[in-house]
């Protein structure tokens, strides 16, 4: 008999039925209280993590679900990015979205429920439903306003790219599986170890799987050169969820990738790190070359998340403790910088009703202190000292250099330059316009909650960055290099 | 030391940045009188710094004044740890200076007071972290600090081009910053045990690393220096950057940032790749001769005062830069120093100078002026006092440090510059040339009555701004030994480590 170990997963279950409960709770209300509503699932969300704090460490269901460190260090950011983003979707739902309230809030929870079950997958099949659990109630999030065609467009181009890249995921799974015959991961990298180091090379099986589970998961994290439904996705979706897609769900393929290649298919780094520099290149390059002529903040941020997940993947490349622990910190970070940054948008546009970076003349006017807000975001994805985001993008490409990908970490860095063209263009617009804005913004308190949040993050973890570094290197101690 | 100085000079403008933030918008003279307190602390530390270690220790190489090194991110072996000796010592006190009076100099800003003398004491701190940093991250992190402040420093309150001189400076220099990055993360992990600490690295390097690693280093840090300083062609972020942005924060361009660029020479390139150093001494000597060259020509040519004085630094940090190419003298590595100490009095005060026309007249344009010598005497003595000054007349502090320059570099041991100073001495001339021409057109001549009939001269407050700066220029000109000693002991150990 396997040992259960159920309280293991207690917070999973726990917010579970959190979601439930809001959305009958809504519908018992008769959607009359949506600020109630709202807090509940903030509180909900906080709890979880309470929860998390007392049970995990150790293995459930045989092997299956792993509480490690490296599940809790990326449950933190999915609750983090689930709370920011409930939290910066007051003014929607009292504006936008009436009748669904309840099952907003309740999709997002059942979304980082999807997440954190992925991030402790022990096996692959686990680790598939978890992914698609992540991912339906995404589809629907996004296609939330229904009444506007670009938003039905995004949901719809999301469902289409996700089943698709589902499929192609599950293939490489699947080869996987017949080439190792198990899905248990930590059986699969004896296995193959077993089966294919003796031979010189990696022959066409495990190469097929490579690439395939490879594509699978670089369209969910929308790597290039599978990122076309970004930008599309991300314009059309309603903010708070762009905000969810590009930092809960994108930290969720991370993990993935983690558990499947830097676990699995470890005996195989060599050959799948030299396809993820590439990839990451492309990542790099085209994401801030893109981003450079964009206009709407939304498909800006879009094409910056793709280039943020480069970034990323440059500490993956590297397959050393380094490395995955600086990947962490990287999204730990990005978590922050990112919800922060798209909390100022969903505000703004609450306000104006405008995704026009143009629009955001002369804002610093007029209310000085969410400028000051989105520059500090804006500045940390740019990896400008002595924010958070700066000391990031110095642990992965240390940990790039260590590997001595000297060329990957040289371009990753001419790329950030031309980062900080883009983002400066929004700092340029808030400040340096002549113009006075008549309109004066004044966040919600839960709004107010994330920016200030995602503002002391940026500086603390910036300036003090060790607590965190430990903690991420503690979750990369779960592999063995 | 017991009292930690150098934190306290770096943190009192930091927390003066936080402090104005939260005091209201509309009460202007407080702001004003506020930031002016919290720069006249680190003025007066930087002073008393200063005379300490002209007074106790400024007979030996070592570091003083040192807190740390303390752990400030364990794992990756980052630490806080400060220090100072004759190199640094000399900028220190230059920056608290001119952060002082620049501010002062500022009290005339009615734009968005509150958030240009918050971005001024966050500038002020960077400035004064990255002159006694010992940790590369720690130096790296100040490197970069002060450039959002001064992007928003030139971008709001700059001249009708700022947008353009704002981001054109911030991706410019940020753009040399990556080179350095990747150059320290190259350094620590060559480095056994692995380690950030420049002096420990300054000891190493030269025993473990490769000679093609450390031309390698030496190049990807020098792109980064060279930026900052600006060595021509590294230059063109210079003229927009000093030409666009509001006159004290080209006093502070001017006065510091540019001198940056040759500390990080001094303090990490120098003396931790003394081979690469000798590869390179001779194109970098000629870099520095086109610079002097080049920007004395180009300032010639210059139709706005403000330019004029921007090209004028181009040309008179090339001096520095040949002087870095004589590695092998004490004098010259000395006048470089001296150079760099000298150009920023000298240029801080001609870019007040600017400043103090342009607020009256509105325009900076040479042709449209003419005669302001009548109309203006105790502006024009004061300006002509600083061309002759920026000129190289003898008894001010440019002639001291051109003359040893020139000295040095010409009877350096190795390398063997002695063509490249004689060229380069035609750079005096130039600069008289078109120094000389600037006062003859501005102040000399026919004056126009019935447009500049309402010019007010110079009044109390601009006077004191620019009145150190005339002090010390003459000071040093006249009687340089203070400074000859502060940096000596220091100076001859770097060109010990360069020997090796």
């Amino acid at each position: 008999m396997p040992d259960y170990n159920l309280k293991l997963i207690i917070p999973e279950v726990f917010l579970f039925l959190w979601a439930l409960f809001i959305i009958a709770f809504d519908l018992g209300t008769r959607r009359r209280n949506s600020k109630l509503i709202g807090y509940l699932a903030m509180g909900g969300v906080a709890f979880t993590g309470i929860l998390l704090s007392t049970y995990h460490g150790g293995f459930a269901f045989g092997n299956m679900f792993k509480s490690d460190m490296l599940a809790v260090f990326f449950k933190v950011i999915f609750l983090g990015s689930a709370f920011m983003a409930i939290g910066s979707s007051f003014g929607i739902i009292t504006d936008k979205i009436k009748n669904h309230r309840g099952e907003f809030f309740g999709l997002i929870l059942l979304s980082t429920v999807g997440m954190m079950f992925l991030a402790s997958a022990g096996e692959l099949i686990t680790l598939y439903i978890g992914l698609e659990l992540t991912t339906i109630p995404l589809f629907v999030l996004a296609a939330y306003y229904k009444d506007d065609r670009i938003s039905v467009e995004a949901g719809l181009k999301y469902m289409i790219i996700g089943a698709f890249s589902s499929a192609i995921m599950l293939y490489g799974l699947s080869l996987l599986y017949g080439l190792s015959g198990t899905t248990d991961l930590l059986a699969m990298k004896i296995n193959l170890a077993y089966l294919f180091l003796g031979n010189n090379g990696l022959g066409w099986g495990p190469l097929m799987a490579i690439i395939l589970v490879m594509a699978g998961i670089g369209f969910k994290l929308a790597l290039v050169p599978f990122h076309m439904w970004a930008p599309d996705v991300y314009q059309g979706s309603p903010t708070p969820v762009t905000a969810l897609l590009s930092v809960g769900s994108k930290a969720a393929g991370i993990v993935a990738f983690l558990r499947i290649f830097t676990d699995g298919l470890f005996g195989f780094s060599i050959e799948w790190s030299m396809i993820l520099a590439v990839l990451a290149t492309g990542a790099v390059v085209l994401g801030n070359i893109s981003a450079l002529r964009q206009k709407n903040i939304k498909r800006m941020l879009a094409y910056s998340s793709i280039a943020q997940i480069g970034y990323v993947m440059v500490g993956l490349v590297a397959v050393n403790q380094l490395g995955v622990a600086a990947a962490g910190y990287y999204m730990f970070i990005y978590l922050f910088a990112n919800m922060g940054a798209f909390a100022v948008a969903t505000i703004f546009c609450d306000k104006t009703g405008s995704d026009s970076i143009s629009s955001y003349a002369g804002l610093s006017k007029s209310s000085p202190a969410l400028s000051a807000y989105m520059a500090v975001f804006l500045l940390s994805l740019a990896g400008i000292p002595p924010l958070g985001g700066f000391v990031a993008k110095y642990f992965v490409f240390a940990a790039g250099i260590k590997a001595g990908y000297t060329w990957l970490v040289i371009v990753a860095l001419l790329t950030a330059v031309v980062s900080l063209y883009y983002y400066a263009n929004v700092i340029k617009n808030m400040y340096f316009s002549a113009e006075n804005p008549e309109f004066k913004i004044k966040p919600p308190l839960s709004a107010n909650i994330v920016l200030i949040l995602g503002v002391a993050g940026l500086v603390v973890f910036g300036v003090y960055p060790e607590p965190i570094l430990n903690f991420a290197l503690d979750a990369a101690k779960v592999f063995i290099f | 030391m017991d009292f930690p100085i150098l934190s306290y000079m770096i943190f009192i403008p930091l927390f003066g940045f936080i402090a104005v933030m939260f005091l209201p918008k509309e009460k202007h003279t407080l702001i004003r009188w506020t930031s002016l307190a919290f720069s006249f602390v680190p003025m007066i530390l930087s002073f008393y710094l200063t005379y300490v270690y002209y007074v106790n220790f400024s007979g030996s190489a070592d570091m003083v004044f040192t807190e740390g090194p303390f752990d400030w991110i364990a794992p990756v072996h980052v630490q806080y740890f400060l220090g100072a000796d004759g190199i640094s010592v000399p900028m220190l006190f230059l920056t608290g200076l001119l952060s002082f009076i620049s501010i002062l100099a500022s009290f005339n800003i009615t734009k968005r007071v509150k958030e240009y003398f918050s971005f001024f004491l966050l500038l002020e701190s960077g400035m004064i972290g990255v002159f006694c940093a010992l940790d590369f991250f720690l130096f790296y992190v100040f490197w970069e600090v002060m450039l959002v402040p001064m992007y928003f420093l030139i971008g709001i309150w700059g001249g009708p081009r700022k947008e353009y001189a704002a981001i054109k400076f911030f991706l410019y220099t940020l753009f040399g910053s990556i080179f350095m990055l990747v150059a320290i993360l190259v350094l620590y992990f060559t480095s056994d045990p692995h380690t950030l600490n420049m002096m420990e690295l300054i000891q190493t390097v030269p025993g473990v690393m490769g000679h093609s690693l450390q031309l390698f280093c030496f190049a990807f840090l020098f792109v980064a220096f060279a930026i900052k300083v600006p060595v021509w062609p590294f230059h063109t972020w210079l003229p927009d950057a000093h030409v666009e942005a509001p006159t004290a924060v080209s006093v502070i361009l001017a006065g510091v940032l540019l001198k940056m660029g040759t500390y990080g020479m001094l303090r990490i390139s120098w003396p931790m790749f003394p081979e690469a150093t000798r590869f390179f001494a001779v194109p970098i000597a000629i870099l520095g001769l086109i610079a002097i060259i080049y920007g004395a020509l180009v300032s010639m040519a210059q139709k706005d005062l403000k330019k004029l004085v921007a090209y004028s630094s181009v040309s008179h940090m090339g001096y520095c830069m040949l002087a870095l190419g004589a590695y092998s003298s004490v004098t010259a590595i000395s006048g470089c120093m001296f150079q760099m100490f000298s150009h920023g009095l000298i240029t801080g005060a001609l870019f007040l100078l600017v400043g103090v026309l342009y607020d009256r007249a509105h325009t900076r344009e040479i042709a449209a002026f003419g005669g302001l010598g009548s109309k203006l005497p105790v502006y024009t003595g004061l300006m002509v006092l600083f061309s002759m000054a920026a000129l190289g007349l003898p008894g001010m502090s440019g002639f001291v440090s051109e003359f040893m320059v020139f000295v040095g570099a010409f009877t350096a041991p190795a390398p063997d510059l002695t063509i490249y100073t004689a060229i380069a001495v035609l750079g005096v001339v130039l600069g008289a040339g078109y120094m000389l021409r600037m006062v003859q057109r501005v102040f000399l001549g026919e004056f126009n009555s019935e447009k500049w009939s309402g010019l007010t001269e110079i009044n109390v407050r601009e006077i004191i701004t620019v009145a150190p700066l005339a002090f010390l220029t003459i000071m040093i000109g006249v009687y340089p030994s203070p400074l000859t000693k502060i940096m000596k002991a220091t100076l001859e150990n770097l060109v010990n480590l360069m020997a090796r």
